[in-house]
């Protein structure tokens, strides 16, 4: 090769590196650096008033799942942050299936309009989407509280004698939650939808296929992209929650958002709420892989 | 032969300013066991009429039945009709043999039978080589045949076909034609064919019914349609035809005697509910008229064109009363044309060959 050639083969991988460089930048310090640090700080002491102390220690990682009793020392599982880490998984799950259950018929609603009529209902399913997410989740309180409207109008028709508890219980956790995160799923779902060819359906109907078989057998294999999509997008951020189930849980329903929260503010324990922190991560990569696999299992192979 | 489905006054309209009329109180009978052609410009309501059989349109008014019973109760998956769709509507997500079996999986028949059927099918559309191809990975010529053995394997008492060989190039066209008319005759189904190509329609039919503005103009075998047009629009939208201004003379049955503006007189066939006397229009096909000297023609006028087309040569003459006329003439590499553009020439046709039309 002449080194005219290999000149301007140097250029032009300059170049390469040189047009990298701003999403190189991004994922080193928004990405990587942080990450980085978050698991350095896991393995350190805390300081006295919050930060860190640079001294290695395991104590963080161990506090994630273990506790030393108070009064005869012995060891034992920490119950209190294990029952937080199910509770997460087990309101995020049932925030994913809900919103897909919520979210499936919508998105199918949508998609089977006119295409005129599309972007309205569109619309109207982001503009809550666009509204502050404290302002959003407050309406909901507005509507659940002892003597929010839910209550005042079924105590005036006399359906029920004392109000409902309703907020501050796993199940106004899971309400907020849904309604927060139903535009992820719903989305990604009518993205796909809209691209659903209907005479796959009336195919369907053709080979003698009842309602419900041709949604199992025709419609959700074509539209499960969406399907995946969407209930990553919202179960993601479900697990990870922190104002919806500080507002709605009230402080007594700790999601594992809230937990390192609280060790990054009153605990003043740095290292535990990053142990906590990449816990959380690791959670969320095991769900991911399982779903993945688990979801594309069902595809055919293809040759 | 009995019939198979049976169309009476059905009427579509669809709601809009002003209101789209689909089908105008259209009415057929499809006997068993034939090769029906629904044939007319897109448009027409051929495609709203073949949709309503499979039960994916409903009717504003009129009845659909099928061997007597009432298809318009019925939901579509469970008329005992298949449809091959224009878009062949291959379920992508399913293998070949997957797609076959579609049906059959929904009728819950048991696996080994189903394995049977589909590879009966593949074996009938030639596919067997593909069974656990995706639907992705074949050709549309194959993905054509898919489509026929998996609206086939159910063995459906009706087959719909919604101009399923319009996206073939021509060569492929010509061969599934054939290939169909084949299944048709093996498999002893009823086929509906939807087409808007009158060479479509009349190679394979056994019955054509031509629709035009949402309303059965003529319903008749391809001869019938061919030979003895009832309509100007059933003459002229299939095969090229010659329209003569011409007098009615007199009827007996199916014969009439005509004067043309020339002053000559011919018997024509014409309809027994057609026109008994007055000013009528008389169709004859190009290549059943010839041209010959003036004195023996039953009309005359000018040569224009010639036009040569290999098979045949076309003779293009502007009348003395100003229509114009083509004669089409087959080419013999023993007989040469004798007849020049401007030479003056006349027109003749035997008895019989014109057609008085209803309109």
């Amino acid at each position: 090769m002449s080194d005219l050639a290999s000149a301007a083969d140097a250029r032009a991988s300059r170049r390469r590196w040189l047009l990298l460089a701003p999403a190189l930048a991004i994922l080193v310090f928004a990405a990587a650096g942080p990450l980085l640090i978050t698991l350095v700080y896991s393995f350190l002491t805390p300081g006295d008033y919050g930060g860190v102390e640079y001294q290695f220690s395991w104590q963080a990682w161990f506090n994630v799942f273990a506790e030393r009793d108070i009064f005869d020392d012995t060891l034992g599982w920490s119950d209190a942050h294990l029952s937080i880490f199910w509770r997460s998984v087990k309101l995020s799950l049932l925030t994913t299936l809900l919103c897909l259950f919520f979210g499936f018929p919508t998105a199918y609603f949508i998609a089977t309009r006119p295409k005129k009529q599309r972007d309205l209902w569109m619309l109207l399913i982001i503009i809550p989407f666009w509204t502050n997410l404290l302002i959003r989740t407050f309406a909901i309180v507005e509507l659940i509280r002892a003597e929010g409207t839910v209550n005042t109008l079924l105590l005036w028709l006399g359906v029920i004698d004392t109000p409902i508890q309703m907020l501050y219980t796993e199940f106004s956790i899971l309400l907020g939650m849904v309604y927060v995160y139903i535009p992820l799923m719903v989305l990604p779902l009518y993205a796909s939808m809209e691209r659903l060819d209907f005479s796959l359906v009336e195919a369907g109907y053709d080979l003698y296929a009842t309602r419900f078989q041709v949604l199992r057998r025709v419609i959700l294999p074509l539209v499960k992209p969406g399907v995946i999509a969407g209930s990553i997008l919202v179960f993601v951020p479900s697990l990870g929650a922190y104002v919806t189930p500080r507002v709605m849980g009230g402080g007594n329903q700790l999601m594992i958002g809230n937990l390192i929260e609280l060790q990054f503010g009153q605990g003043r324990n740095w290292p535990l709420g990053a142990a906590l922190s990449i816990t959380l991560l690791a959670i969320v990569m095991i769900a991911l892989l399982a779903y993945v696999r688990a979801a594309g299992t069902e595809e055919p192979h293809r040759a | 032969m009995a019939t198979a489905i049976s169309v009476k006054n059905i009427r579509k309209v669809y709601p809009g300013q002003p209101p789209v009329v689909a089908l105008a109180d259209a009415s057929i009978g499809i006997r068993d066991n034939e090769f029906f052609t629904l044939l007319g410009p897109s448009g027409c309501g051929k495609t709203t009429l073949l949709r309503m059989i499979a039960g994916f349109e409903q009717p504003s008014s009129g009845s659909l039945t099928m061997h007597g019973e009432d298809l318009l109760e019925l939901p579509p998956h469970k008329r005992p009709v298949n449809t091959v769709f224009q878009s062949y509507a291959l379920f992508p997500h399913l293998t070949v043999a997957q797609n076959i079996g579609f049906g059959l999986e929904m009728l819950g028949k048991p696996k080994s039978e189903i394995k049977t059927t589909v590879g009966e099918m593949m074996e009938l559309v030639k596919m067997s080589q593909m069974a656990d191809r995706q639907t992705g990975q074949i050709s549309g010529g194959q993905q054509q045949r898919v489509a026929l053995a998996r609206a086939l394997a159910p063995k459906p008492r009706v087959l719909l076909l919604d101009e399923p060989l319009s996206a073939l190039d021509f060569k492929l066209r010509k061969d599934m034609q054939l290939e169909l008319k084949r299944l048709q005759t093996e498999t002893g189904i009823t086929f509906i064919f939807v087409t808007h190509d009158q060479e479509e329609a009349l190679t394979m039919s056994d019955r054509i019914a031509v629709m035009s503005a949402g309303e059965i103009r003529q319903v008749g075998t391809p001869r019938e349609i061919y030979d003895h047009p009832a309509e100007r629009f059933v003459a002229d939208f299939i095969g090229d035809t010659n329209f003569l201004p011409a007098d009615l003379l007199s009827v007996s049955g199916e014969m009439a005697q005509v004067r043309l503006s020339s002053g000559r007189e011919i018997a024509a066939r014409t309809w027994e509910a057609g026109p008994q006397s007055g000013s009528i229009t008389l169709a004859v096909r190009p290549e059943h008229a010839s041209i010959g000297p003036v004195d023996e023609g039953l009309v005359t006028g000018t040569l224009g064109e010639v036009v040569y087309f290999g098979t045949d040569t076309h003779y293009h003459v502007a009348l003395n009363d100003g229509t114009a006329f083509v004669v089409r003439l087959q080419n013999r590499p023993d007989a040469a044309s004798s007849y020049a553009t401007g030479d003056t020439v006349g027109i003749q046709f035997g008895a019989g060959v014109g057609q008085v039309l209803r309109d």
